[in-house]
């Protein structure tokens, strides 16, 4: 599903955030990253939606190799590709339904089609009775799961999140965690890079750990691995 | 695109027109007030314009002949001249014929002279390009029996001088307008496109193409340039109306004709309208392009 070979991003102020990151991710897995802050987590992350386009090497997602993917054609990427933030990322002047439906609206499906689509998984995060409420009248955890629901919106093969879960208190975290866990359920690749260490170390799947821009450690069912 | 995917474009390219009133407001009137200038600067060009042609097609060389010519050398002369690279049309005027013409214009004081007439015969001849005026009377100057040449030297290159230098300023100030309106344009499309950056930033994660992005953009300066064009359309059309019909029985046969209202006009405001647009989708595509790469 996800290779990187020999993945080597240096940003153009000179730091070196990715420094030969080799992996493999198989379709169907729940893939953690952890590490320090500053290790490189964010940077993976990004390269992987390519955000960041790695100095050399190659990112291959789907047989789409990223590091020779033309600009014009990164939108179809994205569209294999759901990605989640710390910040939510929502629209505040649309309600919990119209956030959900931009994102096919803006790749023009069918009206029917975003009906359809959106009542699913609107279902699916359990947010059906709050699908006309604006994204302030939401607690967080609310909002993220508007988040995710967006993500998959588009059946995507991939999730990706950049610490889902950063902004959310312990009990809201899990809500997100179980929705994760649901949606790897149905098939969806997920990676996560999260500090969240009672999280890793419940939940028990592949860790990949990074430090000054290198896997450190990779471990099936690992532990978070770090003094929190 | 697809209709609904125009509709969409459109309904936010108005929003965002009333999201930024104050913007819409500058720029349109940016504008709006050059496309007035540009549009009274065109008016007054493509008179002046038509007023150089009916000159220039008034130009006349007039060759007086030599008091020795008899009349055989007077008609080898006229043959010469007919023969002439450049020549459209020469017309023989006898020195009786010349002096009635005088006497028609300035008087019947100069009815004295007819008993002994001081003029000489004259030849009025017409180059086939009003350019060519002054080469055509240098040949005929050459010949035999040919007193005096003249066409008006100097007024005609004067008049297309003072028209070429209108116009090389015009032109100058144009151009700087436009850019100005274009670049007040870019603004506040660049004030959209910051407004609407988060918007902007979530619609490429989820894959819009970049076009889908743009679009929107590019109506918005495009209205912005037709909003600006309305007011000169108007202004100089009823202008030019109640100019040509106040003006124009008072310049009954004279040499300055004003350009009739049509089809004139309508194709000024289609200029008009043009420039506004480009100028808007212009300036809306710098911004874009700065903003929304890759
Ligand atoms: N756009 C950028 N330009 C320059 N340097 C950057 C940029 N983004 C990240 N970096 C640098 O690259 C390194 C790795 O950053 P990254 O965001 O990937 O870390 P991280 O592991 O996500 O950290 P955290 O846990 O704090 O989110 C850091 O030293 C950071 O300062
Ligand atoms: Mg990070």
């Amino acid at each position: 599903m996800i290779i990187m070979k020999k993945v080597y991003k240096k940003y153009p102020n000179g730091v070196v955030a990715s420094n030969g990151i080799n992996v493999e991710i198989k379709r169907g897995e729940f893939v953690f990253v952890v590490g320090p802050s500053g290790a490189g987590k964010s940077t993976f992350i990004k390269m992987m939606y390519r955000e960041e386009v790695p100095t050399s090497g190659d990112i291959i997602i789907d047989d789409i190799n990223l590091a020779t993917l033309r600009n014009s054609q990164v939108p179809y990427l994205r569209r294999k590709v759901g990605v989640v933030f710390q910040d939510f990322k929502l629209l505040p002047k649309l309600n919990v339904y119209e956030n959900i439906a931009f994102a096919l609206e803006v790749i023009e499906e069918s009206p029917e089609q975003i009906r359809k689509k959106v009542n699913v998984v609107l279902g699916l995060v359990g947010l059906t009775h709050k699908s006309r409420m604006f994204p302030n009248e939401l607690s967080g955890g609310e909002q993220q799961r508007v988040s995710i629901a967006r993500s998959i919106v588009n059946t995507p093969k991939v999730v990706i999140a950049d610490e889902p879960t950063g902004n959310l208190d312990p009990a809201t975290s899990w809500e997100i965690m179980e929705m994760l866990e649901r949606i790897n359920a149905r098939g969806t690749t997920i990676v996560m890079a999260t500090h969240n260490k009672e999280i890793v170390n419940t939940m028990r799947h592949r860790v990949i750990a990074i430090e000054g821009g290198l896997i450190t450690r990779d471990e099936v069912g690992g532990d978070y691995g770090y003094e929190s | 695109m697809k209709a609904r995917t125009l509709r969409r474009h459109f309904k936010e390219s108005f929003k965002s027109l009333g999201r930024n009133r104050w913007m819409t407001f500058a720029s349109a009137s940016a504008v709006t007030v050059t496309l007035l200038l540009v549009g009274v600067f065109l008016v007054i060009m493509m008179n002046l314009n038509q007023l150089a042609e009916s000159i220039e097609q008034d130009v006349e060389i007039k060759v007086i002949v030599d008091l020795a010519a008899d009349e055989v050398a007077v008609a080898d002369l006229e043959e010469k001249i007919r023969k002439t690279d450049g020549v459209l049309d020469v017309q023989f005027s006898s020195n009786t014929e010349e002096l009635d013409n005088m006497i028609e214009g300035y008087g019947d004081e100069f009815g004295l002279f007819k008993q002994d007439n001081p003029l000489r015969h004259a030849f009025y001849v017409k180059a086939a390009e009003p350019q060519q005026t002054a080469s055509v009377a240098e040949k005929i100057e050459a010949y035999d029996y040919t007193h005096e040449v003249n066409y008006g030297k100097g007024k005609v290159e004067k008049l297309f001088n003072v028209l070429n230098t209108g116009r090389n300023i015009g032109f100058v100030l144009v151009i700087a307008l436009l850019l100005t309106a274009t670049f007040l344009i870019s603004n506040t499309i660049r004030i959209t496109i910051t407004a609407r950056r988060r918007e902007i930033e979530i619609m490429k994660l989820v894959g819009a193409k970049n076009s889908f992005v743009r679009i929107p953009f590019l109506f918005e300066g495009m209205w912005l340039g037709v909003l600006g064009a309305i007011l000169p359309m108007v202004i100089v059309t009823v202008s030019y109306f109640n100019l040509y019909v106040l003006l124009e029985p008072k310049l009954q046969g004279e040499l300055f004709q004003l350009l009739g209202t049509t089809p004139f006009i309508y194709q000024l405001n289609g200029l008009m309208l043009f420039m506004g647009v480009f100028i808007g989708v212009w300036g809306s595509f710098m911004s874009v392009r700065k903003f929304l790469k890759a």
